[in-house]
């Protein structure tokens, strides 16, 4: 009877904190938004940090979009080939990375590589007390930290998932027409006859844009929460990563919902 | 710390590259109508059944994409399709002009294919197409075909 009133009692406080940090997730957004125009006009503040969360990202996007790409040739290769449509691998590729995949795995990528960082940056800075240091010499922490943080990120992410799918593209061409053979002509007219540019390749982008700022806000929101101690520090790093990548599938799924519906 | 000079190299090095993947998407891996300059005519064409016609199919007219499905709806007075085909300005076609769904390959997706009549008018903006030749359901052609044969053959006689 004890222990169950006791499991009662922590369901809801979770519950209850659970709502709490959206509520001041969302209040630290706008407040975000609002210190924006401050930090932008200071505009190294975010060039370097489009340095940190995209260039130092481009190795780990380039290749993964590389060996995304080589392996939906090889797997599409074996499954059009049954139907005698092995031309029709362009069309899969294309549509496959630049509807769903690019999005989606760069993303992924983008929170693992660039959003822990980010959480880790903050966190860490909160835990030393750099950010109440600021705040004594009447430096906002937000406009001075977290708006660039968050900037970074939304830039670079639609250029990284732009960047995973030609490159993913690249590769079905490695595969589809130097590897195994299939024609040049065909693999990339019937691919451009598929991909509407507005369509597909914007609706794409579109969706890349939502997941950069969902990633960065998580990032940011979770470095500027943390219990300011090494080990709070390690569990936002490991909520950033694990909320980022459930906020990314399950936005995903929403975005496509609306954007193909199969007409 | 890297110095602001190569720092801004970098990222400058890496929006050209996001913008080159993006243009690249763009240019060679779809068909890049987003900046649709090509200035276009809208016409209706009634059809009886569409088939599997899709918005934003390609109508033809000897096999070259003179334009595109804009939109489908049903008229509910007449119990028909109406098929909107946004034209370009460049191919102006004669008010005779006859539409049909066609069958790209056997299992291909469909597209209206035009015909053009003799008639010395030309199609202007917002007219109809009045002769139209529905798309060719599978279904219908096997049971055709079918009630064919067996007309043809003569019953086996009974013994």
């Amino acid at each position: 009877m004890k222990g169950g009133l006791g499991m009662l009692r922590r369901v809801g406080a979770m519950t209850v904190d659970g709502i709490w940090r959206l509520g001041f997730a969302m209040r630290f957004f706008a407040a975000v938004l609002m210190y924006s125009g401050q930090s932008l006009r200071r505009l190294h503040l975010t060039v370097r940090e489009i340095y940190f969360s995209g260039v130092l990202s481009l190795l780990i996007i380039i290749v993964s979009g590389l060996f995304v790409g080589l392996v939906l040739g090889l797997q599409g290769y074996e499954t059009l080939q049954r139907y005698g449509s092995s031309e029709a691998l362009g069309v899969l590729v294309a549509l496959s990375l630049t509807r769903e995949l690019g999005p989606v795995v760069a993303g992924l990528l983008f929170a693992s590589r660039a959003g822990s960082a980010v959480t880790a940056e903050i966190g860490l800075m909160k835990a030393t007390e750099q950010l109440k240091a600021m705040d004594m010499m009447a430096v906002n922490p937000i406009a001075r930290v977290v708006a660039p943080r968050f900037w970074g990120g939304v830039i670079s992410m639609p250029l990284l998932a732009a960047l995973f799918s030609a490159m993913g593209v690249f590769g079905g061409w490695l595969i589809g027409v130097v590897v195994i053979g299939v024609d040049d002509g065909a693999f990339w007219s019937q691919m451009q006859a598929a991909v509407d540019f507005r369509y597909d390749v914007m609706n794409g982008v579109i969706k890349s844009v939502v997941f950069g700022i969902a990633v960065s806000l998580i990032a940011v929101f979770e470095g500027y929460d943390c219990s300011p101690t090494a080990e709070g520090v390690s569990r936002a790093i490991t909520r950033t990563v694990v909320t980022s990548a459930l906020a990314i599938l399950a936005l995903d799924f929403v975005l496509t919902s609306f954007m193909f519906r199969g007409q | 710390m890297m110095s602001r000079a190569t720092l801004d190299l970098w990222v400058g090095f890496f929006v050209a590259l996001g913008c080159a993947a993006l243009i690249f998407l763009a240019m060679k891996v779809g068909n890049f109508s987003g900046l649709n300059s090509v200035p276009t005519y809208v016409v209706e064409a009634p059809f009886d059944n569409i088939g599997g016609l899709k918005v934003r199919a390609p109508v033809k007219s000897a096999g070259v994409v003179v334009g595109r499905v804009a939109g489908i709806r049903f008229d509910a007075q007449r119990y028909r399709a109406v098929v909107r085909l946004e034209l370009e300005r460049q191919y102006p076609f004669p008010r005779d002009t006859i539409a049909t769904i066609l069958t790209s390959g056997l299992l291909g997706e469909q597209y209206v294919g035009l015909e053009a009549g003799g008639d010395v008018e030309m199609l202007s903006n917002g007219e109809t197409v009045a002769m139209t030749q529905s798309a060719v359901v599978l279904e219908k052609l096997i049971s055709q075909f079918m009630f064919n044969r067996a007309a043809e053959t003569p019953a086996p006689a009974s013994k």
